[in-house]
C-alpha cells in the first residue's frame, strides 16, 4: 500500500494499514459468531457514514465462515442524527438514510458497528434510535478503534484496536468505499494533531 | 437558513438539501413509531390569520412528529379580532419564547415584516401570505414531482433535481401564491414551467417571469407537459368580474373528462395531475380527473408533512448562532453555497 505523500499540514501517522484493518475485522467477525454461538438472528447495523461499510465487510466475513448467511440480508444502516444530544451545538446536520434488513430487528441480536468509539455519545444516540425501530433481544457493539475518553457508561463488546490517544489528537478512519485521497481509494486509520 | 419566507431567494443547494431531508422524514412517517426527538423542548406557534385546514394540520403534525410543543393560534376568537396589531401579537409570542412562528396572513409580505422587524427572535416560516408566496406548498409539489420524475427515470429521488421536466400551471395565477412559489422553485430546480390561464387572471408583468404563457389550455397541453397543476379558483379574492361565468371558465380552463382523455390520446402516459387543494370539483377539475390514477392530490398532502418536518428541522435543530453566520454568507451568495452542504459526522 502506498502511503499518500505527507502534506505540510498537521502531523499525521498511520496506525492501522489496509492489512491491519482486514485482520481486525476478520477477528471481530469470528468473535461475533462465537459470542452468538452461530449466525442465528444476527443483524449488523452500521452507523453512518463509516460504520455501514464496516458492517458490510463484517457480514461478508461472517458469510465466508457460515455459507447459509446472505450478507445483504443481515446488514443495515442506522442513522442517529436526530437522536444526538449535541444537535443544538452544531450547524444543522442532514440526516442520512436508515435501512433495516427485511427481517426487521425485533427479537434479533443487533450488533451496532461504528468506526471510532470516543465519547460514547453516538452509541447512546444509536440505542435511542434503535428503541424507536423495534425491540432487539440483545444489542452488542463492535468498533474498529476504541480511542478512550468515554463520557458515558458505554463499552464495546468487540474492538479492532485499542488506541490510547490524547484528546488533542483526532483519529480518522478512511475506507475505500467512501474515501478517495489524491484520487485513490485508501483503507487506513490515521492519527492527526488537531489544528 | 434562519427563515423560510419565499422560494424566490432559495438557492438550488438549499432546496435540494431540504428535499433530501424530507425523504428521510418520509421514511419516518412509514414507521410504527412516527416520532423523532430532534426538536424536543422547542416551541412552534402556528399563527393563522386566514382559514386553513391542511396547511395548519400538516404543520402541526410535522412539529409534533419532531417532538416540538405546538401552540395553535387562530385569529378568529383571539385578541386580533379586538384589534391587536401584528406587532403586539408577535411580542406576546416572543414573551412566551416561541422558537418558530408559522404564519399565514392575508397581507402579502406579513411574514417578511415579522422576520425583519426585530419584534421577535424566532424563525419565521411563511405558510402563505396574501397573493405573494406559499413556499412549503411549492416544496411539497417539487418533492412530489421529483419522486414522480425519478420514478419515471427508474432512479432513486434523493440528490436529483427536475432537469428536463415540463410543468404546466393552469388557472387563477393572479391570486395564487402557490403558482408564484412554484414558478420560482421549479425553475431553480431545473424544470421548464408553462402557465395557462385567462388573460384577466394572469398578473401584470408575467412576461418577465421565467416561464412561457399560454392563453389556451389545449394549446398548452399540446406542448406535452409532464405534470399539470390545476390552481383553485379563489372566489374569496375575486373582487371584479374576471370572466363571464363559472360555466365558461370550467369549459375553457377546467381539467374535465375530455382533457383527461386527451392525455391518453396524446400518449402522455406519465403525465400527472396536481392540485394544491382544496378542490372545486366540477369547476377547475372534474371528479374523474381528481380521482384518476394520474392524480397526485393525496400524495401531495402526505408529502406535505415530510416537507414541513424537513423545513422545521433545518430551521430549528442546529445552533442558532451558526445559522445566523450562514445567513450572512447567504447574502453574498453564489448559486450554490458550500457553507450549507451537510458536514460529515465527526467521530
Amino acid at each position: 500500500m502506498t502511503v499518500p505523500a505527507q502534506e505540510s499540514g498537521p502531523h499525521k501517522r498511520v496506525v492501522l494499514a489496509e492489512a491491519d484493518i482486514d485482520r481486525a475485522l476478520t477477528r471481530i467477525a469470528h468473535e461475533i459468531l462465537e459470542a452468538n454461538k452461530g449466525s442465528r438472528d444476527l443483524v449488523l447495523l452500521g452507523i453512518p457514514r463509516r460504520g455501514f461499510p464496516l458492517a458490510q465487510r463484517l457480514a461478508q466475513k461472517i458469510a465466508a465462515v457460515d455459507p447459509t448467511v446472505d450478507p445483504d440480508l443481515i446488514t443495515g444502516q442506522l442513522d442517529v442524527t436526530m437522536y444526538r444530544d449535541d444537535l443544538r451545538r452544531h450547524p444543522t446536520r442532514s440526516p442520512l438514510a436508515t435501512q433495516l434488513p427485511p427481517s426487521g430487528i425485533d427479537d434479533k441480536v443487533v450488533v451496532l458497528v461504528d468506526d471510532v468509539l470516543y465519547s460514547g455519545r453516538t452509541v447512546r444516540a444509536a440505542l435511542d434510535a434503535l428503541a424507536d425501530l423495534g425491540r432487539p433481544r440483545t444489542v452488542r457493539l463492535a468498533v474498529l478503534v476504541d480511542r478512550g475518553h468515554r463520557e458515558l457508561p458505554i463499552r464495546a463488546d468487540h474492538v479492532g484496536k485499542n488506541l490510547p490517544t490524547s484528546s488533542r489528537e483526532s483519529v480518522r478512519v478512511h475506507l475505500a468505499e467512501i474515501d478517495l485521497i489524491g484520487g485513490s481509494a485508501v483503507n487506513e486509520v490515521v492519527i492527526e494533531d488537531r489544528v | 437558513m434562519k427563515h423560510l419566507l419565499s422560494t424566490q431567494d432559495l438557492s438550488a443547494g438549499n432546496a435540494l438539501r431540504l428535499l433530501d431531508v424530507a425523504e428521510e422524514m418520509a421514511a419516518v412517517g412509514e414507521r410504527e413509531i412516527k416520532k423523532l426527538p430532534a426538536l424536543r423542548g422547542r416551541t412552534v406557534v402556528n399563527l393563522f390569520f386566514e382559514d386553513s385546514t391542511r396547511t395548519r394540520i400538516s404543520f402541526e403534525a410535522a412539529a409534533k412528529r419532531l417532538s416540538a410543543d405546538v401552540i395553535n393560534f387562530a385569529a378568529k376568537g383571539s385578541s386580533v379580532s379586538k384589534g391587536e396589531s401584528l406587532k403586539d401579537t408577535a411580542q406576546t409570542l416572543e414573551a412566551m419564547s416561541a422558537d418558530a412562528v408559522v404564519i399565514r396572513h392575508p397581507a402579502s409580505g406579513a411574514p417578511a415584516r415579522l422576520a425583519a422587524s426585530g419584534w421577535i427572535d424566532a424563525a419565521v416560516v411563511n405558510a402563505g401570505d396574501g397573493t405573494h408566496e406559499h413556499p412549503t406548498q411549492a416544496l411539497l409539489d417539487a418533492f412530489t414531482l421529483r419522486r414522480h420524475w425519478a420514478g419515471v427515470a427508474g432512479a432513486a429521488s434523493p440528490g436529483t433535481d427536475l432537469t428536463g421536466m415540463k410543468v404546466l400551471i393552469v388557472g387563477d395565477v393572479l391570486h395564487s401564491r402557490v403558482a408564484r412559489s412554484n414558478v420560482w422553485l421549479l425553475t431553480t430546480l431545473g424544470a421548464e414551467v408553462l402557465l395557462a390561464g385567462p388573460p384577466t387572471l394572469l398578473p401584470v408583468g408575467v412576461g418577465a417571469w421565467p416561464c412561457t404563457v399560454f392563453y389556451d389550455l389545449d394549446d398548452a397541453l399540446a406542448e406535452r407537459p409532464d405534470a399539470v397543476m390545476m390552481l383553485r379558483l379563489q372566489a374569496e379574492r375575486m373582487n371584479a368580474a374576471f370572466f363571464p361565468s363559472l360555466r365558461e371558465y370550467s369549459r375553457r380552463w377546467g381539467f374535465d373528462d375530455g382533457r383527461l382523455a386527451l392525455l391518453d390520446t396524446l400518449g402522455l402516459d406519465d403525465t400527472v395531475i396536481m392540485h394544491p387543494g382544496p378542490m372545486n370539483r366540477g369547476l377547475e377539475i372534474s371528479s374523474a380527473a381528481a380521482d384518476s390514477p394520474r392524480s397526485t392530490v393525496l400524495a401531495q398532502v402526505r408529502n406535505g408533512v415530510s416537507v414541513r418536518m424537513a423545513a422545521l428541522y433545518l430551521l430549528l435543530a442546529g445552533d442558532p448562532h451558526d445559522e445566523q453566520d450562514q445567513q450572512r454568507h447567504r447574502h453574498d451568495r453564489q448559486s450554490d453555497d458550500p457553507d450549507l452542504i451537510p458536514e460529515g459526522r465527526t467521530p
